[in-house]
């Protein structure tokens, strides 16, 4: 089956609900949203919780919740189609880009379009991404699977529970999974500090009286069929287990919440240029990728702790998916390259291109290396200061966002650096 | 003779760890609460003042769907719960079963435990298909 679109988006989630509605808002008439699962909305459907939303409307949504607000939005628009339990199976560049795709229903599907928008998200990492030594029982699952399985599926996967990891998505799943009945015995965490929100800390390990054990790891898990306890230590400035420190855990479960990965199948299959650090792809201020008419937005760009952003995001890349579907995306003559100072990891976007058709601020989102207090971020050419932020206080878990003004962006003469100061005691 | 105790606030991203001091009344409750150092904003203060005496609690879960699309709804409660109440609230939504269709917002539970809070929907759940 062979099919055409002005533009085609690569996954349902709030990247791609935001990407659609811009697209639209900016002039597409003939969208596809591509979504592997049952509905629209990706992994919000399973954040039950509550805490969504506070930017973009003003007020704690849930995660379906939020979702459904994109949803009847983009339901609404007669331009955008959407293609429900279809998995994209790869992409590819050229003067048509064009999309391969299957469902039960179509087969295979070639799909080309003037423009794509990837917002595919991230994916957890799993046990053998951090090699946690032992058997290999049942019952060791990540946190992201727990959540479908008792939000979504209705299925419990341990009464008697571990918990490696305290993001906020291991954090939320010790509340979940002790309101269902389980008894959570404890939340380890590698580094000195919780990358969670303190409110979590507060209200989903200390309302259920949960031990935080900072500095610990797994040494060791122990079963043969299921999982029967594990054994963990704390860890030395290096991560590495203190001899002598050891107890054992006995459980029937063990979640795992031990980091987020953007999801690069489709990106490396199309030879799409990636992030050494944000291991997603890298773009400039409107979200293009380094092949053009190709645009990424959200999870799948670098991993995000607020949906705002991540819809923020995909509006951007909606509106300028747009512009080059419609031929109005001029090109450009000079890339400025934005890179991580002082105390800063990733910065996205990582390059701002100096177009005719672009005069809007740009929006840098970055990551701090290590918690810090009073700090001020500097968004600097040389010695330049072209826009600064001060924060109270900043953590690698909370991404911050600066403004930076176009004309003063597409000033500078060399590469762009963002660095941290903190405050002269 | 006063008790205390530490706590973090967290009503910003700051997270102040503050400590109060109270007693206890007659009934069990925690009564006279004084903030005596840590909290660097009055909205800190108010929050341990709260948090001590009348901590509240948003409560998310789901409950069963018959004949639904999916097995499961997500529900929400409209307003916060007296935080010991959560987790029979929780308990009490576990055994709980509706029928398909479902709105956004529709009230699945009204005023769960006598405690004058419904609990809504959190999403559409339409019929089986």
């Amino acid at each position: 089956m062979n099919l055409n679109y002005e533009i085609v988006i690569v996954g349902g989630g709030p990247a791609g609900l935001a990407a659609a509605k811009s697209a639209a808002e900016n002039g597409a008439n003939k969208i596809l949203i591509i979504e592997r699962d049952r509905e629209m909305g990706g992994i919000l459907q399973q954040c039950i919780h509550n805490g969504f939303g506070l930017h973009t409307f003003k007020e704690e949504l849930t995660g379906p919740g939020y979702a459904h607000r994109y949803i009847k939005m983009v339901d609404g628009i007669p331009q955008i189609e959407v293609m429900l339990d279809t998995m994209v199976l790869s992409i590819a560049d050229g003067d048509k880009k064009m999309v391969v795709a299957c469902n039960p229903q179509n087969g295979i599907m070639q799909i080309s379009a003037n423009a794509i928008i990837l917002t595919m998200g991230c994916r957890e990492r799993t046990r053998g991404a951090i090699r946690i030594p032992g058997t290999r029982p049942a019952g060791v699952l990540t946190a992201g699977a727990a959540q479908r399985m008792v939000n979504m599926e209705g299925y419990i996967p341990g009464k008697n529970v571990v918990i490696l990891g305290s993001g906020d998505i291991g954090l939320i799943m010790a509340r979940r999974m002790s309101l269902e009945g389980a008894k959570v015995h404890a939340c380890l965490e590698l580094m000195p500090f919780s990358n969670g929100l303190t409110r979590n800390i507060v209200q989903c390990l200390e309302d259920y009286d949960i031990p935080l054990h900072l500095s610990h790891t797994i040494t060791k898990i122990h079963g043969v069929e299921r999982i029967e306890k594990i054994s963990c230590a704390q860890v030395d400035e290096s991560f590495r287990p203190i001899p002598g420190t050891e107890f054992d855990i006995p459980c029937d479960c063990l979640l795992l919440s031990v980091g987020l990965i953007p999801e690069n199948e489709l990106s490396t299959g199309a030879a799409i240029p990636l992030h050494r650090l944000t291991n997603g792809p890298l773009v400039d201020q409107c979200r293009e990728t380094g092949l053009p008419g190709i645009f990424a937005a959200g999870n799948v760009v670098h991993v995000h702790d607020l949906v705002d952003f991540v819809s923020e995001e995909g509006a951007i890349a909606g509106k300028y998916a747009a512009k080059y579907s419609a031929g109005q995306m001029c090109g450009f003559d000079r890339a400025i390259a934005v890179e991580p100072g002082n105390a800063i990891r990733t910065v996205v976007p990582q390059t701002i291109t100096v177009r005719e058709c672009v005069n809007e601020p740009v929006k840098l989102f970055m990551r701090v290396t290590q918690p810090m207090v009073k700090i001020t971020v500097e968004v600097c050419d040389g010695d330049i200061v072209l826009a600064s932020k001060k924060e109270a206080v900043a953590k690698p878990s909370e991404m911050i966002a600066v403004s930076l003004p176009y004309d003063k962006a597409c000033s500078a003469r060399g590469p762009i650096t963002v660095s941290v100061k903190e405050e002269v005691k | 003779m006063k008790q205390t105790k530490k706590m973090n606030c967290i009503v910003c991203p700051l997270g102040c760890l503050g400590e109060v001091s109270f007693n206890y009344g007659n009934d069990g409750g925690v009564i006279d609460v004084e903030v005596m150092s840590g909290f660097s904003c009055p909205r800190g203060k108010n929050y341990a003042i709260k948090e001590m005496t009348n901590p509240e609690r948003m409560l998310t879960t789901t409950v069963r769907v018959e004949n639904g699309a999916l097995p499961l709804l997500p529900v929400v409660s409209k307003t916060a719960l007296p935080k010991g109440k959560v987790m029979a609230a929780a308990r009490y939504l576990a055994g709980i079963t509706i029928k398909a269709p479902v709105a956004e917002g529709q009230v699945i539970c009204l005023n769960i435990l006598g405690l004058g809070v419904d609990i809504i929907a959190s999403r559409d759940m339409n019929t089986h298909a």
